[in-house]
């Protein structure tokens, strides 16, 4: 057959008998001669030069449609950030309003239909629409800077992973608006949610919300998990790879494994609420519990999936903030892995009150406990960092004290759930709010304050302002504390969670109204957070590519990127490059510049693999995105909408990953 | 009420962990073996992990103050950054050590706990079956001997000092059984069989409530524990085994009529009397109850007057509906409902 | 902005690779466990419901009748040599031989989606019956939609190897890719094949 070797024109373009040797030699002959003359980055094309061209053919259209069709993980990921921020501030407002009715006892301001969908819209809304989206937002943006390649893999998929959690949510919030938001609970156990207990539509909302959500995560850890394997920098071997890489390598590896349950588990709620399927159903030999192994089998990991992109955020902070890498980069890594491996062998801890077999309880307890072992060892990390180096306390620093002081309360109150006899009392009561909330506001969305405080620099190109930034996270931290200490503490006088009101006289006035102050004063940080966010865009002072003097290599473009990212992809040398090189940032070339290509390396050393045409921007996403969420939403009224709606969802799909026709005849280099 | 002594009584609580009026509801309770278990478990727990706590804020600390001079920082501005401190290394593996050490003490003590809780609980001399329904507890007391097998709602008896076994089934969702003063929770699932045993080991009047979310009420689906010496209760046993006294005057026996012919013997049932419903609280003895609606409301001439005009409001969505009773017929009904002690 | 220190080139790398340097093979293996994870718990449901019964099915019904499945089950083995034969095919740059035998997979996946209708038909229950019978037309329906998924597959893979587009050398990457996918998609029928005809026989 014919020879095919590198290059772009390979396979025998436009002769259909691939027979006729001689005539395919002689087309392969002139496709190399060619090839030559393709315009590719190099010694003779760089600085602004490279930097115009590869601008013009990176560039999306401009415009709506332009807008819609972006295929830029920068711009994907900005989008995923500001609306799992606007979620938050939404479902933070849902925390307010419950607050103010818990003010005080037997309290008569909001409802109990009112206040059941309000904790399952918060907690909905923060689980699904906040925390875990958030997280994917930055990474999604950071991340292809950070190994230091022009975008993230299979970018389309990217682009409808975002449409697809903006409708999940919009779904949502609209049902809510409508006031037929969901009222089962952000865990919706069956039967409560079943269709005997539960009808009209409201939970069959929560679960195609829960549908779009696992879709477009699922989506974005594909994304991930590919753009981190194969596209890091040439160089940049598993071993110099950033600690938050790691993280969002393990974090992208338990999303695909564990999202599964919930959108199996929220189907067979869904086809028993709808096509009276009995997966549920005791009655006819189903079984309650299968929706809590199953829900808590996505749950357990899920806090994980929210907690440790946030441990790759500290460690990112304290490498710049310190001056010097992470001590025992190693046992991070490890730690990382182990948690993630960890995480999936302790989902019973949610359900040792519901009676299984006390002996598989040790088994889990002692699980669910050995997960602080790595979780220590990463705090230890941290505080040697600090101690070894020269810790400047600049905002996102403040935040990862915060992090470590507030955190490790709600590590060691999780130490106390583990154990059988002690969980049995503080399950479901406010001791487990507390506990929750230290977990995840002090572990995860501290930590997130900080980085989104460092990294706008890079996003937006200007500073934050840091004294409105430090009275902010003063205000977050104090009132933190204010709100969810005396949690501890009403659960420990039997406030169970998720109860409208409680009466007068069982002393739980006192901690409730200290939590109400203190849930205020974190949302007017949040509001300060907002206010200094918005304000610096316009006034913050210029960035400069690397205003902190941090090592990786996302500092190494300009601040915003270009829309190309890199103009050379660079060569890593080093756990933190910008801080060990000459001055200089070592780089390969060869690149197309005429059309999209990036470069992928192999998955271990990162050694130069493959030249990777990058797909077009394109508005196929998008309409796939509509046609799958016109059958998600048709499905909660007929189940005849799959079988339509598949149609649609096919050419859709079809249309998308319709290969374009590599350009065969290059420009002439231009000098 | 008064801020000052609210916020005294809490601060002594909070120091002293079991003050008087924390007995009612309360993990601090410890009025039954599970509780003081409990309690004991936690104060170990908590010990250890105040300790560890302290020692992470100190290295915190301690890195935080340590002011280095600017050449001798393992930092990029010396060019040392890929090196530590040679202390680290081992500290690390100390601390390692020091976190496997501590879990696995705190596993055991737990370990021990589960099983002395489970040795405490064997030797069951009285079977109660407790029911879970949307928002309310149907309780029987369970005899060999039928005559003696008891039907109630909303409060238990339970004799001090015996081993009680509390057998635990749902009628609908899932509810979970939980008195924090006497022992931990447990889930009434339905299709399944759950139980849990409790030892009484203090006299008292204890409150309990629902712990897992069922719906609209799940606030107010409470539960009155009463605690008292055996004699007291074989006393109280055998009081509720008697039919509902017969009305006595003009009144009441209005009541009585409406009661066992209206609409409220549909779902309620009145020991020796035509009522017989079984879908909702047994009525028979309701006026010897604390407490109305299943710990909503203290019992009371007012209460009943308001519960029976109108259910709705009291406790919305509750499945007791507002029947829209005219005052004389208000009047009857709540007089003879007071007369079921 | 840093000067650029030039290295290397990579302007002669290849724009294409079989197997593990293909970036769409790591997408797909992704797909493959996401799909993976989703069977393996309806199989852990399976299992659950099972492990609290009596007799399986329950109350005495009968099995599923083994005809249309069994027959199911040996085309679905005998389609992996013309599927062997395309990816040796595609690995070997022989895109006529590529054309030639994508049809007949179309083909073979109509005769297979054809019996998978009559197989729902045996199995002698309706989904609402109990959870036996959700449990196992969730598991038949799963494998159907994951059947039909891949025979689009290659329906449009056919198509798209008829056109220009078809010789570029990242086609035979993706006809290498489906094969591989179709591999899964027999594999996975094997497990559920015993667990829906089989198991209930026990």
């Amino acid at each position: 057959m014919t020879d095919v070797r590198a290059g772009d024109f390979e396979g025998v373009a436009g002769r259909p008998v691939p027979n006729e040797r001689e005539r395919v030699e002689a087309e392969n002959r002139r496709l190399a001669e060619e090839r030559k003359k393709i315009v590719r980055d190099g010694p003779k094309l760089t600085g602004e030069k490279l930097a115009a061209r590869l601008d013009a053919t990176w560039r999306r259209p401009p415009g709506i449609i332009g807008w819609l069709a972006t295929v830029d993980h920068k711009e994907i990921g900005r989008r995923y950030i500001i609306t799992a921020l606007i979620f938050l501030a939404l479902g933070g407002v849902l925390a307010l309003a419950m607050r103010l009715q818990l003010a005080r006892p037997d309290s008569a301001l909001i409802g109990a239909d009112r206040y059941n969908q309000l904790f399952t819209m918060h907690g909905s809304t923060m689980m699904f629409l906040f925390a875990v989206p958030v997280m994917e937002g930055v990474a999604l943006y950071i991340i292809p800077l950070m190994v230091g390649t022009r975008n993230t893999a299979f970018p389309r998929l990217n682009a409808f992973s975002y449409f697809m959690y903006l409708f999940g949510g919009l779904l949502l919030w609209g049902a809510f608006v409508l006031n037929i938001g969901p009222d089962a609970g952000w865990f919706s156990y069956t039967p409560l949610s079943g269709p005997q207990f539960s009808p009209g539509k409201r939970t069959d909302i929560w679960a195609q919300m829960i549908t779009f959500t696992e879709v477009a995560a699922l989506a974005a850890a594909v994304v991930m998990v590919c753009t981190i394997l194969k596209c890091r920098a040439p160089g940049m071997t598993l071993a110099r790879m950033p600690l938050f890489v790691w993280a969002m390598l393990v974090v992208a590896v338990m999303i695909i494994f564990s999202m599964p349950a919930v959108a199996l588990a929220s189907g067979m709620l869904i086809s028993d609420r709808l096509i009276g399927t009995n997966f549920y159903n005791a009655a006819e030999h189903g079984d309650a519990l299968l929706w809590q192994h199953l829900f808590w089998f996505f749950g357990h990991p899920e806090v994980y999936i929210i907690f440790l992109p946030a441990t790759g955020f500290v460690s990112v902070i304290v490498e710049t903030f310190c001056r010097r890498p992470v001590f025992a980069h190693a046992v991070v890594v490890l730690a990382l892995i182990s948690t993630g491996i960890l995480a999936f062998g302790l989902w019973v801890h949610h359900m040792f009150a519901t009676g299984l077999p006390r002996v598989g309880y040790s088994f889990y307890t002692a699980a669910s406990m050995s997960v602080s072992i790595p979780t220590g060892l990463q705090i230890f990390c941290w505080l040697a960092t600090m101690w070894d180096g020269r810790p400047r306390f600049q905002v996102p620093m403040l935040y990862v004290v915060g992090f470590i002081v507030t955190f490790v309360i709600g590590g060691l109150t999780g130490v106390m759930v583990a154990a059988v006899p002690l969980d049995l009392q503080l399950h479901d009561t406010y001791f487990v709010v507390a506990h929750f909330h230290y977990v995840l506001i002090g572990g995860a969305v501290f930590p997130l304050l900080g980085i989104l405080t460092y990294w706008y620099p890079k996003i937006t190109g200007r500073m934050m302002d840091d004294m409105l930034g430090k009275i902010g996270f003063w205000m977050v931290f104090l009132g933190f504390q204010l709100a969810f200490f005396p949690m501890h503490w009403s659960g420990m006088l039997g406030m169970p969670r998720r109860v409208y009101t409680y009466p007068a006289g069982l002393g739980l006035e006192l901690p409730n109204q200290l939590s109400t102050i203190g849930a205020f004063v974190v949302g007017l940080a949040v509001v300060l957070f907002v206010v200094n966010a918005i304000v610096s865009l316009y006034r913050g002072r210029i960035a400069g590519p690397n205003p902190w003097g941090a090592p990786t290599l996302e500092w190494a473009v300009s601040s915003p990127p270009p829309v190309y990212n890199f103009a050379h992809v660079p060569v890593v040398e080093s756990n933190t490059p910008l801080w060990d090189g000459d001055g200089k940032l070592p780089v390969v070339t060869g690149l197309r510049v005429d059309d999209k290509e990036m470069l992928l390396t192999t998955v271990v050393a990162a050694t130069p693999d493959l030249r990777e045409p990058v797909a077009a921007p394109s508005l196929w996403p998008f309409i796939a995105a509509i046609a799958v969420g016109i059958v998600f939403v048709a499905s909660i009224f007929s189940p005849w909408a799959i079988a339509f709606g598949l149609v649609p969802c096919a050419i859709a799909l079809t249309a998308w990953f319709w290969p374009k026709e590599l350009k065969r005849h290059p420009e002439p280099v231009i000098d | 009420m008064s801020f000052r002594r609210q916020g005294r009584a809490a601060v002594l609580a909070l120091l002293l962990g079991a003050c008087s009026y924390q007995r009612y509801q309360s993990d601090f309770g410890a009025a039954a073996t599970q509780g003081r278990q409990f309690l004991t478990l936690f104060w170990i727990f908590l010990g250890v992990c105040l300790f560890m706590y302290a020692l992470v804020i100190a290295f915190l600390v301690a890195g935080i103050l340590r002011r280095r001079r600017a050449t001798d920082a393992n930092v990029v501005e010396t060019g040392r950054h890929h090196q530590s401190h040679p202390l680290m290394r081992t500290t690390l593996i100390g601390w390692a050590a020091l976190i496997g050490v501590g879990l696995t003490a705190l596993a055991i003590a737990s370990f021990f706990a589960d099983r002395s809780m489970a040795e405490a609980a064997t030797g069951e001399k009285l079977s109660v079956t407790v029911t879970g329904n949307q928002w309310w507890w149907d309780i029987r007391y369970n005899s060999d001997d039928a005559s003696k097998t008891l039907r109630t709602a909303n409060e238990l008896h339970l004799p001090l000092g015996v081993p009680v076994r509390i057998q635990l089934a749902s009628n609908d969702v899932i509810h979970s059984f939980w008195v924090p003063s006497l022992a931990g929770k447990q889930d009434l699932i339905p299709g399944r069989e759950t139980g849990i045993t409790i030892v009484p080991k203090k006299t008292g009047i204890f409150r309990g409530q629902c712990a897992e979310y069922c719906g609209t009420q799940h606030a107010h689906m409470a539960l009155v524990v009463v605690v008292e010496s055996y004699a007291d209760f074989i006393k109280w046993w055998d009081h509720q085994l008697q039919p509902a006294p017969a009305p006595a005057n003009p009144l009441t026996l209005a009541g009585y009529n409406y009661v066992t012919s209206g609409p409220c013997s549909a779902c309620h049932n009145i020991g020796g009397t035509p009522a017989s419903g079984q879908v909702a609280p047994d009525l028979t003895h309701l006026a010897s109850r604390k407490s109305l609606a299943a710990g909503a409301l203290p019992m009371g001439k007012g209460n009943l007057y308001g519960w029976v005009a109108d259910p709705q409001s009291l406790k919305p969505g509750n499945k007791m509906p507002t029947i829209g009773l005219e005052p004389q017929q208000l009047h009857a009904v709540v007089a003879y409902l007071e007369t079921l002690k | 902005m840093l000067e650029p220190r030039f290295t290397d080139d990579v302007a002669e790398l290849p724009t294409y690779k079989f197997g593990p340097s293909s970036l769409t093979w790591w997408g797909i293996i992704g797909f493959m466990v996401i799909e993976g994870g989703f069977f393996a718990l309806t199989f852990a449901a399976y299992f659950f419901i099972m492990g609290h019964e009596q007799g399986w099915p329950p109350e005495g019904r009968p099995p599923a009748a083994l005809l249309a499945g069994t027959l199911f089950t040996i085309l679905m083995l005998l389609s992996e040599i013309p599927n062997t034969m395309i990816k040796k095919a595609a690995e070997a740059r022989d895109v006529a031989a590529v054309r030639l035998l994508l049809p007949v997979m179309v083909a073979i996946g109509v005769v297979l989606l054809v019996i998978r209708g009559f197989e729902f038909n045996s199995l002698n229950c309706r989904w609402t019956d109990d959870a036996y019978a959700s449990v196992i037309w969730a598991l038949l329906l799963l494998h159907a939609g994951h059947l039909l998924t891949d025979w689009f597959d290659t329906v449009v893979l056919t198509a798209l190897m008829y056109t220009s587009v078809g010789y570029e050398g990242r086609r035979l990457v993706d006809v290498d890719e489906n094969s591989l996918y179709w591999r899964y998609v027999w594999l996975l029928w094997i497990p559920i094949y015993l667990m829906i005809y089989w198991v209930p026989r026990l």
